[in-house]
C-alpha cells in the first residue's frame, strides 16, 4: 500500500501515527512545501517571545520519520492529482504514485486589496516559521508595528513581539477584538488587558491607503508605522481537489471518515469543511485538535480500518500576558453566568444538554470536564449541574458514573 | 461551665519545624483536637478532647507530632493517687457510673510474663519447622474415650460435630455494633483465609457476612439479639455467651445512638432503641437449664454444629466449668477478667474476676480429675498477646485460644479506652459512616492475617525447640512450663514447677 | 498498563495524596524542605463533598485528547504512559481545554504539570498509592 500526504504539519502527523497503528508495511510518502520536518506551527509567536526555540518547536522526536518509515519529499508542492491513474504531479516535474491519498495542505493568509499595499517594505503576513524569522529580522528596538486583522493570529504576533519593540497598533474592521471566538464582555475583558500591556486598538476601521511610514485609515486617522503585518484571516488550501473535480465550498468537504468527494482521497486540517458536531452544520473549524483527529481518522480509514470522526466542534485555549481564556462550542440557548475576580464564566445550554462556554481569567481549571459534557451530549439532569456549572467536578456526576470514570476508563 | 476541675491527661506536642499544615491532622480526628488557624498559618490542638489513639500521629506525613502524658500532677500520694482523685471528680460531677473500655488497665500481675519455656538440648532433639512438617491443626468438640461397635461388632466412627481449626486461634465474640461493619468483614475474611474462626457477638449476623458462614461462631447470649432458626444454621458452631471476661455478672448495653438502620435490622430490635442484655439469661438458673439450652439449640442445629458454652473466669470457676462439661455442651470458652469489652462499669472492670492463667489451670486440672477432660474442648481468652502466651495457653491446658484485642491492634487499636464514646478514629468501634470507611477490610483483613500467619511461624519455631511436632503434644503439657518469681500456691494452682526445679 | 485507579468509597479524604505527590515531584529529598511554607500543587487532586472524596489523577487514556490536542507537540504517549515535555511545553492551556477529567494543571511557571506515575521522578512508584493510608488509590493492571 502507498500512502501519500500532501502537507507535513499536525494534521500528516496524526496520520502518519494512525496508519501506523494498523498497517506497519506500507510505504508513506510526506510531501511538505517547508523545508521544515513537522513543527509546532502555533508557537512562531511564542518563538519571537522567547518561550520557546526552534529545536523546541519540533512537534515529534527526531526520530519520528525514521521509526514510522516515512519517506519526506521536503520543499516540494503538489501541483496536480491525476485522479485517474493515482498520481501526483509536484513542482519540480516529478510524480508520485499512490494508493491513498490525505490532503492536508492548511491554510494562506489572506490578503485584502489595499490601496498602495504592495509599496510597504516591511510587510509581513504570520503563519508559518519562515514568516516569524522574516518578521523577527525586521524587528528593532524603535519599530512601530502597524498590525492589521485583531483575531487570534494577529495578537497573539502582537503578544509575541511587544517587549521587542516600541509601539504596536492593531486595527481591525470588527468593532471588537476576538469577534469569531468571544462575547463581547469578553472581547473588552481582554482587549483592556491588552491595552493595559502597552497595546494600542483603533477597531472598527480599516486602511485606505499605505503611505511611506504612515497609514491613512478610512476614519480619516493617520498610524505612524515601521513593519506591517496582516493578519486579516486565512483561506483554505483547496486547489489541488478543486482542480481535480473534487467537492469543495470554502474549503474541501470530507464526510467522517474524512474522504472527499474523489475516491481514495481524504483530507484533514484547516483546509476542510467538517460537519460541526454541535450545530450540525459544514463549517471550515480549523483548530489544532481537529486537525489530528481528522489527520488520524483519515489514517485509520486509508489504512482499511474504518473510523469515524464525528466530533469536530470548536474550542480554543489562548491566553495574553497571562491572561487566560478557554472556549468551545457555540454561545446560545439559556446561559448561566459566574463572574469572578479576574474573569468570569459563562455556559450555554440548549435541550438539556451544554452547547458552547466562556472562561476567561481563574475560571479555566479543569476546562476539559465542560468540554466533555458537550462532547459527549451528557444529559444534564443525570448529574448535579448547580454543582458542575459553580466548578467542573467529577463530584457531580451520578455515583455510577464516577466509578465508571475513576475506576474503568481508560 | 463552672470549676473545670480535670486537666487534659494529655498534650499534643507539634514540631513546627516539621508541620507543613498538611491538615490531614484535623481531617482524620474525630474528636476535633486539630484545627487551622489562619490568622496564625499553623496549626492548633485542644488538648482537652484528645484521647490519645494516635490516629493524627500515625498520619502525619512529617512525624511533626506526638501525644505526651501531662506532667501535670496532685500532690504526691501513695494512696489518693491522681487518677483516683480525678475519678471523683468525675462522679461528683456526674452522678454516673464510671465507663471505661478494653481490658483493666490496672497493674494486676500476669501470669504469662511469669511462666517459661522449656527447649530441647542434647538428650531430646530439637526440631526445625522449615525442614520438617508440624502439626498444629486443632479439633474442637467432644472426643469420645471409648472405642464403640455396633452390635455386628464393627467400630462405630462417628464423632460428634468438631471445629476443625489450621491453627488453635480463633477471634472472639464481638458484637457488630460495638465494632464496625468493616471490623466485622476483616475478622470474617481472615477467618475464612486463615482457616479458623470468628464470633459474630450477641449482635446477631449481618445480612452480608452469612457467604463466611463456614467461618463464623454464632452467639447467643441473654438479650437473644439477632437470634432466628437461620442464623444459629449459619454458623459452624454455637456460643452460649454465659459472661464476659471484662464485665463477669453484668449484661450489656448499646446505646440507641449505634443502632441504626442496619444494626437494627441484624439485631431485630427498633431503631435508635438501646439494646440492653440482661446480666443473667432469664431462662437459665441452674446448670440443668443450661442442659436444656444447649440441647434446644443442637436440636435447632439437628446435631451437627458444636455448641460452646462462654463463662467469665470467676472464683469458682473449675467447679463451674465442671458444670458446663456435664450440660451436653462440647466446648467451654473461658474470659480471663483482662479481656476487653466495648463498654463497661469501670469498677466491674477493674476489680470482678480472676486471671485466665490461673482459671485455665484450674479448670483443666479439676476436668481431668473428675475425667471428664475429653466431655469437652477448652478454650481461653482474656488477652492473649503473642504467640507466647498461646503455647503457655496450651501447655496449660487449653486446645485453642480467643483473641480480641490483638485482632483489634492489628487492625489499627490503639487502645484508647474511649470506644463507648463511638468516635473511634480508626474506624473500629463506631457506627459513623465517616470513620467506619477508614477500616478497609482488605487492608484490615490482611494485617488479620499477617498477625496470626507470624504467630503461627513463631509457635512452630518454639514447638520444634521443645522437640514437640504437633499442637497435640504440648495441650496440657504442663511440664514445658516452669514457674518465675512465683510464689508457692500460684505454681500449684498452675501445676508447674519453678524454674531451676 | 498498571494505572492508578481510585476508588471512592474507601477514600477519607485526607488529601495525604496530594502531599505527598508535591513531595515527590519537588526534587527534595525532605518533605518538610519541599512542602513547608509552601502552597502546595499537587497532580492528583480530591474532589469532597457531604461526606464523599476521592481523588482525581491523569488516567493515562489510550486515546488521549490531550496529546491530540497539544499544540506544542508537549504532551505525548510512551508505551500507554502519557508524558509532559515541560521543556516544550508554552503554557496554552488546550490541555487543560480537552482533559475531561481535569488532570492538568500550570506547575508555578506556568507550564503544566501531570501525573506521570513517578516514573519521571526518583520515586518509581506512585507515592499517592504508597502514601494512601486506606488502599483508596491503587495501582494495577485492569
Amino acid at each position: 500500500m502507498k500512502y501519500v500526504i500532501v502537507g507535513n504539519s499536525i494534521a500528516s502527523v496524526g496520520c502518519i501515527e494512525s496508519i501506523r497503528k494498523v498497517d506497519k508495511e506500507g510505504s508513506i510518502c510526506v510531501i511538505g512545501d517547508e523545508k521544515y520536518p513537522c513543527y509546532a506551527r502555533p508557537l512562531i509567536s511564542y518563538l519571537l517571545q522567547s518561550k520557546t526555540t526552534v529545536e523546541k518547536m519540533v512537534y515529534r522526536d527526531k526520530a519520528f520519520y525514521e521509526s514510522n518509515a516515512v519517506t519526506l519529499l521536503l520543499g516540494k508542492r503538489a501541483k496536480t492529482i491525476d485522479r485517474e491513474t493515482k498520481h501526483l504531479a509536484l513542482d519540480d516535474g516529478s510524480t508520485v504514485a499512490y494508493d491513498k491519498l490525505l490532503i492536508a495542505t492548511g491554510s494562506y493568509p489572506f490578503i485584502p486589496p489595499m490601496k498602495n499595499l504592495e509599496s510597504v517594505k516591511k510587510c509581513f503576513t504570520f503563519m508559518n516559521l519562515d514568516d516569524a524569522k522574516n518578521l523577527e529580522k525586521a524587528l528593532a528596538k524603535e519599530s512601530r508595528v502597524l498590525i492589521i486583522g485583531a483575531g487570534l493570529i494577529g495578537l497573539k504576533c502582537a503578544e509575541g513581539i511587544r517587549d521587542r519593540v516600541k509601539s504596536i497598533t492593531v486595527v481591525d474592521l470588527a468593532s471588537r477584538i476576538l469577534p469569531s471566538i468571544l462575547d463581547e464582555a469578553g472581547s473588552a475583558l481582554v482587549e483592556k488587558k491588552l491595552t493595559d500591556e502597552g497595546l494600542t486598538f483603533i477597531l472598527h476601521d480599516s486602511v485606505r491607503e499605505f503611505f511611506n511610514g504612515d497609514a491613512l485609515l478610512s476614519s480619516g486617522a493617520v498610524v505612524g508605522y515601521d513593519i506591517l503585518v496582516l493578519a486579516v484571516g486565512v483561506r483554505p488550501n483547496i486547489s489541488l481537489v478543486n482542480e481535480a473535480g473534487g467537492e469543495v465550498n470554502r474549503a474541501i468537504l470530507i464526510d467522517e471518515k474524512c474522504q472527499t468527494s474523489i475516491p481514495d482521497v481524504y483530507a484533514a486540517g484547516d483546509c476542510c469543511e467538517s460537519i460541526d458536531y454541535v450545530t450540525k452544520e459544514r463549517k471550515v473549524l480549523a483548530i489544532l485538535p481537529n486537525a489530528y483527529m481528522q489527520g488520524e481518522v483519515a489514517g485509520r480509514n486509508m489504512a482499511g480500518d474504518e473510523t469515524f470522526f464525528d466530533k469536530a466542534m470548536a474550542m480554543n485555549a489562548i491566553g495574553f500576558f497571562g491572561l487566560h481564556v478557554i472556549t468551545a462550542g457555540i454561545y446560545e440557548g439559556q446561559e448561566k453566568l459566574f463572574t469572578t475576580e479576574t474573569g468570569y464564566k459563562r455556559l450555554f445550554v440548549q435541550d438539556g444538554t451544554l452547547v458552547g462556554y466562556i472562561l476567561i481569567g481563574d475560571t479555566i481549571n479543569r476546562a476539559g470536564i465542560y468540554t466533555s459534557l458537550i462532547r459527549n451530549k451528557t444529559d444534564l439532569g443525570t448529574l448535579d449541574f448547580d454543582l458542575i456549572s459553580e466548578e467542573p467536578l467529577l463530584m457531580a456526576f451520578a455515583k455510577k458514573e464516577r466509578a465508571h470514570k475513576l475506576g474503568d476508563a481508560q | 461551665m463552672g470549676i473545670n476541675y480535670l486537666y487534659p491527661d494529655f498534650e499534643v506536642h507539634r514540631d513546627k519545624d516539621k508541620c507543613i499544615n498538611c491538615r490531614v491532622c484535623e481531617r482524620q480526628c474525630a474528636n476535633e483536637v486539630h484545627a487551622f488557624d489562619k490568622e496564625l498559618n499553623r496549626m492548633i490542638a485542644d488538648d482537652s478532647k484528645c484521647v490519645n489513639c494516635h490516629r493524627c500521629v500515625s498520619l502525619c506525613p512529617t512525624h511533626a507530632l506526638k501525644i505526651v502524658k501531662t506532667d501535670h500532677h496532685f500532690k504526691e500520694n501513695a494512696n489518693w493517687k491522681g487518677e483516683v482523685i480525678q475519678d471523683i471528680y468525675r462522679q461528683a460531677e456526674s452522678g454516673g457510673v464510671l465507663l471505661a473500655s478494653m481490658g483493666t488497665p490496672k497493674d494486676y500481675p500476669v501470669y504469662w510474663d511469669k511462666m517459661l519455656i522449656n527447649a530441647s538440648q542434647v538428650t531430646n532433639p530439637s526440631i526445625d519447622p522449615l525442614r520438617e512438617p508440624m502439626e498444629t491443626r486443632t479439633f474442637l468438640g467432644q472426643k469420645s474415650t471409648k472405642i464403640k461397635r455396633d452390635d455386628q461388632g464393627r467400630l462405630i466412627t462417628t464423632t460428634t460435630p468438631q471445629l476443625s481449626l489450621n491453627i488453635p486461634i480463633m477471634f472472639s465474640a464481638m458484637s457488630y455494633g460495638s465494632i464496625s461493619y468493616n471490623a466485622h468483614k476483616s475478622l470474617a475474611m481472615a477467618a475464612q483465609e486463615l482457616g479458623i474462626f470468628y464470633n459474630t457477638g450477641e449482635g446477631g449476623l449481618h445480612e452480608d457476612f452469612y457467604q463466611y458462614g463456614k467461618n463464623t461462631i454464632v452467639q447467643v447470649a441473654s438479650g437473644r439479639f439477632g437470634v432466628h432458626p437461620g442464623y444459629l444454621n449459619a454458623g459452624a458452631a454455637i456460643e452460649i455467651k454465659m459472661g464476659q471476661g471484662a464485665k463477669p455478672g453484668i449484661g450489656g448495653h448499646l446505646p440507641g445512638s449505634k443502632i441504626g438502620e442496619d444494626i437494627s435490622k441484624t439485631r431485630m430490635i427498633p431503631e435508635h432503641a438501646d439494646a440492653i442484655s440482661p446480666a443473667p439469661h432469664h431462662d437459665i438458673y441452674s446448670i440443668e437449664d443450661l442442659r436444656q439450652l444447649v440441647f434446644a439449640l443442637k436440636e435447632a442445629t439437628a446435631y451437627t454444629k458444636p455448641i460452646i458454652v462462654k463463662v467469665a473466669a470467676v472464683h469458682n470457676i473449675s467447679a463451674i466449668a465442671s458444670g458446663i462439661a456435664r450440660s451436653g455442651a462440647d466446648i467451654i470458652a473461658i474470659d480471663g477478667f483482662r479481656g476487653g469489652t466495648g463498654a463497661a462499669p469501670a469498677r466491674t472492670r477493674d476489680n470482678v474476676g480472676i486471671p485466665i492463667e490461673l482459671a485455665l489451670a484450674s479448670v483443666d486440672s479439676r476436668l481431668r480429675q473428675e475425667g471428664i477432660r475429653n466431655n469437652v474442648s477448652l478454650v481461653v481468652g482474656g488477652s492473649i498477646r503473642s504467640s507466647a502466651d498461646v503455647i503457655k495457653a496450651i501447655a496449660l491446658g487449653a486446645d485453642a485460644i480467643y483473641v480480641a484485642t490483638s485482632a483489634l491492634l492489628a487492625l489499627g487499636c490503639h487502645l484508647c479506652r474511649t470506644c463507648q464514646n463511638g468516635k473511634c478514629n480508626w474506624g473500629i468501634a463506631t457506627q459513623k459512616p465517616e470513620l467506619v470507611k477508614r477500616l478497609n477490610p482488605e487492608v484490615g483483613s490482611q494485617r488479620l492475617v499477617n498477625l496470626i500467619t507470624a504467630w503461627e511461624h513463631e509457635i512452630k519455631e518454639m514447638m520444634g525447640g521443645m522437640g514437640i511436632n504437633s499442637i497435640e503434644a504440648l495441650r496440657g503439657n504442663r511440664l514445658m512450663l516452669r514457674g518465675i518469681g512465683l510464689n508457692e500456691t500460684e505454681l500449684q494452682i498452675l501445676g508447674i514447677s519453678h524454674a531451676g526445679q | 498498563m498498571k494505572r492508578v485507579y481510585v476508588n471512592e468509597q474507601w477514600c477519607l479524604g485526607c488529601h495525604l495524596c496530594e502531599y505527598y505527590c508535591a513531595y515527590a515531584n519537588s526534587g527534595q529529598e525532605s518533605m518538610v524542605k519541599a512542602l513547608k511554607d509552601k502552597t502546595i500543587r499537587a497532580r492528583i487532586k480530591v474532589e469532597e463533598k457531604d461526606g464523599i472524596s476521592f481523588a482525581v489523577n491523569c488516567r493515562h487514556c489510550t486515546e488521549p485528547l490531550c496529546v491530540k490536542s497539544c499544540i506544542a507537540g508537549a504532551l505525548t504517549q510512551k508505551d500507554g504512559l502519557i508524558v509532559i515535555d515541560q521543556d516544550k511545553c508554552v503554557g496554552c492551556f488546550s490541555c487543560i481545554m480537552a482533559c475531561p477529567y481535569g488532570a492538568l494543571m500550570p506547575n508555578e511557571e506556568g507550564v503544566m504539570q501531570k501525573c506521570e506515575l513517578c516514573t519521571t521522578n526518583s520515586h518509581m512508584l506512585p507515592v499517592c498509592v504508597s502514601g494512601c493510608p486506606n488502599k483508596a488509590i491503587v495501582f494495577e493492571e485492569r
